[in-house]
């Protein structure tokens, strides 16, 4: 199990690390795509280890516990967000918040109509 | 009392697990019980939580919604970012990277279609609201974006902590939008597979809102949708302040 969860962290770790470097070469404090980079190591990880057979059950109870857990950190997230200022702080940023969103939800069913009726 | 306040304040993480478990198994209940299952009971506990968020907020007068109650606390650390991006990664376990690496230029689109979209949208509204000048602009503009991307960008121009505020309120406010109406809208933009979840993700870009989104929708897309989303923040933090900037002052004279 804790050699899994090894895995986990060690792919998570390097991830964070390549986005933070990304973010400094472009010059800007933020971590660009690290989340990203750190679910490509892992699944390249993943390819690698079961190629070796060492994927069996107790090595991945070690990541299937936290993706399983993905859904109540959300739920945990949602709760200690800052809702009361949102709805506060003011009409432009109501507006600002959902207009686009209702458009955004447009633009991607156009945009997978496009796609899928290219193929 | 006085022993259990105190062991409940030391122990924080454990109270949220126990917290969040118990808001899951009710809201189970619930919808298969109560609403045949309609609405999942994941998409039931994230809108709950958004309400206790809300209740948490006008109780303890902080900015960390539910968790600015002491007893409470626990839950800023079982939500804070550590801990959902982790888990994000974890989920790519369930995620194919052929499928990732075949979506891969509707990604890209997606994305530049995303931060254009909701910049263009943030700066009309902004204008129509009385701002003219391109720092409150563009910041207002990067606030539609991400809150991140909204102070990233406002600190980056000098724009003043008002607009700043407000750049991070209306952030705040696409993140819960996105949350409450993925899993009411899934249906009608045809949000179904791996690619779709990718071409969301990078459209709509606030991670967590896309992450919870899909959480309540289909779980099984989460990886896909956060694979794009998560590069949304960087490359809005990246264009917002440089050329957005540049182009709306060169408009703005």
């Amino acid at each position: 199990m804790i050699k899994g969860l090894a895995l986990l962290s060690f792919c998570f770790l390097a991830g964070m690390w390549c986005g933070a470097l990304l973010g400094s070469w472009l010059g800007i404090d933020a971590n660009v795509g690290g989340v990203g980079f750190a679910m490509a190591f892992l699944l390249f990880s993943k390819e690698y280890v079961t190629s070796k057979g060492g994927w069996n059950g107790e090595f991945a109870f070690g990541l299937d516990f936290w993706n399983k857990l993905y859904i109540p950190i959300v739920i945990a997230m949602a709760a200690s967000l800052n809702v009361k200022s949102a709805l506060s702080s003011g009409v432009l940023a109501l507006l600002a918040g959902t207009l686009p969103v209702f458009l955004a939800f447009g633009v991607v069913k156009i945009l997978l109509k496009q796609v899928n009726s290219e193929k | 009392m006085k022993e259990l306040e105190v062991i409940l304040d030391k122990n924080g993480l454990i109270v949220a697990f126990l917290l969040v478990g118990i808001l899951t198994w009710a809201t189970d209940v619930f919808s298969k019980k109560v609403l045949n299952g309609r609405i999942p009971g994941s998409a039931l506990a994230i809108g709950l939580a958004l309400v206790l968020g809300y209740l948490g907020g006008v109780f303890a007068e902080g900015e960390q919604g539910l968790a600015d109650i002491s007893y409470f606390k626990g839950l800023s650390i079982l939500g804070g970012s550590m801990f959902r991006d982790f888990a994000i990664v974890a989920t790519a376990t369930g995620a194919s990277f052929l499928l990732i690496r075949k979506s891969g230029m509707l990604g890209l689109v997606s994305l530049v279609l995303g931060i254009g979209l909701f910049f263009g949208f943030g700066v009309a509204l902004g204008w129509l609201m009385g701002y003219r000048d391109a720092i409150s602009l563009c910041t207002i503009g990067a606030g539609a974006c991400t809150y991140i991307v909204g102070p990233v960008t406002g600190g980056a121009i000098g724009a003043s902590s008002e607009v700043i505020a407000l750049s991070i309120g209306t952030g705040v406010v696409k993140t819960i939008a996105v949350t409450i109406l993925t899993p009411v809208l899934a249906k009608w933009i045809g949000l179904n597979s791996p690619g779709a979840a990718m071409a969301y993700g990078g459209i709509m870009g606030t991670s967590s809102g896309v992450a919870a989104g899909l959480a309540a929708t289909d779980p099984s897309l989460v990886p896909y949708g956060a694979v794009t989303a998560t590069f949304y923040t960087g490359l809005g933090c990246l264009i917002c302040p440089s050329l957005f900037y540049l182009v709306l002052s060169s408009l703005l004279g």
